[in-house]
C-alpha cells in the first residue's frame, strides 16, 4: 500500500536568472509503478525530478503527495538514485549502513539482503569507490532501497552503464514496483523507457507536452515532438 | 667555538647515549606540542567542519579572518598571552606564566586557525560532494559533521601534522611565555637559540638534528597516509 499517493503537481514553475526553466507543469499520478520521464537534453527532466524530491525549491505552484504539501518529513518516505553515484569513502557495507543508521533502521540483517539483491555481497567489505561503474550504481540503488522508500527517483541511473548492470538494475526496480513501490525514472533510453514504463510523462523546454499510458505513447505519441524524437529527428 | 665537524661529532654522541639534559628537552618539546596540538584538532576541526556546511550572515568576513590568522606571528602570539599570564594581566591569578601550561596555550592559539581554516577547505570541498545525497537522505546536521570529519579523516591527518610541524618547530611564543627555564620551560628550538648563543654548538646541533628527524618523519607520514588513502580510494 502506498500512502504517498496521488502525486498532484499544480502549476509548478521555476525561474533561475530570469530564465524559467520548469514552465507550469500540472500533472497527477495515482497509481504505483515505473512512470518515465522521457525529453532531449535541456527539457528540465532532471530539475522537475528534483523538484519532486524537495531538492529544489519551486518559485511557484505546488507539489501535493497524497494531499500534503511537499516537506522534509516527505523526503523521508522517498529515495533517490542519482545519475552519478554519490558513495561515501567506506566500504560498499558501511555505506548501506549508513542509510540505515540515518533513518534509523540499522539492521545487518535487511543490509545482507540488499547486497545480494544487486549482487554485490562479495564485495561487501571493499571501498566503494573501487567499485565499477555499474557496481557503484547498483550500491547507490541498494541503499536508496534499504531506506524502504514508497516512492523512488531515479535520475538516468543506467547511463554508460554495462548490460549486465542495466539489466540488474531494471530486473530490481521491476520488483519494487511489483511490490507497490512508485518510480519515477528519467531516462533517454526509449528501449528501456518501452521494458520498464507503464505512463510516459514527456517534458520539452521545461513543459509537460504529454502524459500517457506507455503503450499509447509508444503506438502514437500525441504530440509532434514527441514523435520526432522518437523517430530520433532533432528539434531545434 | 668548535670546528662543525667536531660540532658534529660531539651533537650524534649526545643522541646515540641518550643524553639526559637532551632528552629531557625533547620529551618536553614533545608533550607540548602534541598537548597543542590535540587541544587545537579538538576546537579547529569542528569549527571548521561548521563554518564548511553552514551559510550565515558575515561567512565571508569569517573566512578571511581565519586565513588572516594562519600567518599571525608567533612573538605577537607571545607578548599578547605574555600580558594576559603576566602578574598583572587579567589571567595572572592563574600563575601561568613561565609554565609549559603558557606554552601549550600560546601554541593553541597559533596553530588552531590553522588547522581549522585547513580542515574548512578540504570539509567544504567534500560537502559540496555530498551535499545533495545527504539532503536526499534527510540525514541529520550532526550526523552530517561526523560522516564529513570520518569520511575527511586523511586529508585532515595531513591538517594535524602541519600544525604540529608549525608547533614543534616555534621559538617567538615560547620563548617570551616560558622564558626558557631549565628543567622546566626549555624545549627544543629555545635551547637551540640560547646555545647558539653561548657557542655550546654539539647541543644546539643536536637538538636541530631531532627538530629535522621530525619534521621528515611528520612529513613521511603524511605522504604515507596521503598514499595508502588514495590506493584504496578513501581519500
Amino acid at each position: 500500500m502506498n500512502t504517498l499517493l496521488p502525486l498532484q503537481v499544480e502549476d509548478l514553475t521555476l525561474v533561475l536568472g530570469g530564465e524559467t526553466l520548469i514552465d507550469g507543469i500540472s500533472l497527477t499520478m495515482i497509481e504505483p509503478g515505473i512512470s518515465v520521464i522521457m525529453g532531449f537534453n535541456g527539457a528540465g527532466k532532471s530539475l522537475f525530478l528534483r523538484m519532486l524530491h524537495g531538492l529544489v525549491p519551486q518559485t511557484s505552484g505546488s507539489i501535493h503527495w497524497a494531499g500534503e504539501g511537499s516537506s522534509q518529513n516527505m523526503r523521508l518516505r522517498q529515495a533517490m538514485v542519482f545519475q552519478s553515484p554519490v558513495l561515501l569513502r567506506r566500504t560498499v557495507a558501511a555505506n548501506i549502513d549508513f542509510a540505515l543508521k540515518v533513518r534509523g533502521l540499522g539492521d545487518v540483517r535487511r543490509r545482507d539482503e540488499l547486497l545480494e539483491l544487486v549482487g554485490l555481497s562479495d564485495l561487501a567489505e571493499r571501498p566503494a569507490r573501487l567499485l565499477s561503474g555499474g557496481e557503484q550504481q547498483r550500491l547507490a540503488l541498494a541503499r536508496a532501497l534499504s531506506c524502504r522508500p514508497e516512492v523512488l527517483f531515479l535520475d538516468e541511473p543506467t547511463a554508460n552503464l554495462d548490460p549486465a548492470s542495466v539489466a540488474l538494475i531494471e530486473d530490481t526496480l521491476k520488483g519494487a514496483a511489483a511490490d507497490g513501490m512508485k518510480i519515477i525514472f528519467v531516462t533517454h533510453d526509449v528501449g528501456q523507457a518501452r521494458r520498464l514504463g507503464a505512463e510516459i510523462v514527456f517534458l520539452h523546454e521545461g513543459k509537460v507536452e504529454e502524459q500517457s499510458p506507455a503503450s499509447a505513447f509508444f503506438a502514437k505519441p500525441a504530440s509532434s515532438v514527441a514523435q520526432a524524437y522518437l523517430d530520433g529527428r532533432i528539434v531545434v | 667555538m668548535q670546528d662543525m665537524g667536531s660540532a658534529f661529532s660531539l651533537a650524534f654522541g649526545l643522541l646515540l647515549s641518550a643524553d639526559a639534559d637532551l632528552m629531557e628537552i625533547i620529551g618536553l618539546s614533545l608533550q607540548v606540542s602534541l598537548t597543542a596540538l590535540l587541544i587545537s584538532c579538538l576546537v579547529g576541526l569542528p569549527l571548521g567542519a561548521l563554518v564548511a556546511t553552514c551559510r550565515f550572515r558575515g561567512r565571508s568576513a569569517l573566512l578571511v579572518l581565519m586565513n588572516a590568522l594562519m600567518g599571525l606571528p608567533p612573538v605577537v602570539v607571545g607578548l599578547i598571552v605574555y600580558l594576559y599570564l603576566s602578574r598583572a594581566g587579567p589571567l595572572g591569578w592563574m600563575q601561568l606564566l613561565y609554565t609549559p601550561t603558557a606554552m601549550i596555550i600560546a601554541q593553541t592559539i597559533l596553530i588552531t586557525p590553522i588547522i581549522a581554516a585547513l580542515s574548512r577547505q578540504i570539509l567544504e570541498d567534500l560537502h559540496e560532494e555530498y551535499s545533495e545525497q545527504f539532503r536526499s537522505l534527510n540525514v541529520p546536521w550532526r550526523a552530517e559533521i561526523a560522516a564529513l570529519l570520518w569520511d575527511g579523516r586523511f586529508s585532515l591527518v595531513t591538517v594535524a601534522l602541519a600544525g604540529f610541524g608549525r608547533s614543534i618547530a616555534e621559538v617567538g611564543a615560547v620563548i617570551i611565555v616560558g622564558g626558557n627555564i631549565d628543567h622546566l620551560t626549555r624545549v627544543m628550538t629555545t635551547a637551540i637559540a640560547l646555545e647558539t648563543s653561548k657557542g655550546d654548538l654539539p647541543l644546539a646541533l643536536a637538538l636541530g638534528l631531532v627538530l629535522l628527524v621530525i619534521a621528515l618523519t611528520v612529513n613521511a607520514l603524511a605522504f604515507v597516509m596521503r598514499q595508502a588513502a588514495s590506493k584504496f580510494a578513501y581519500a
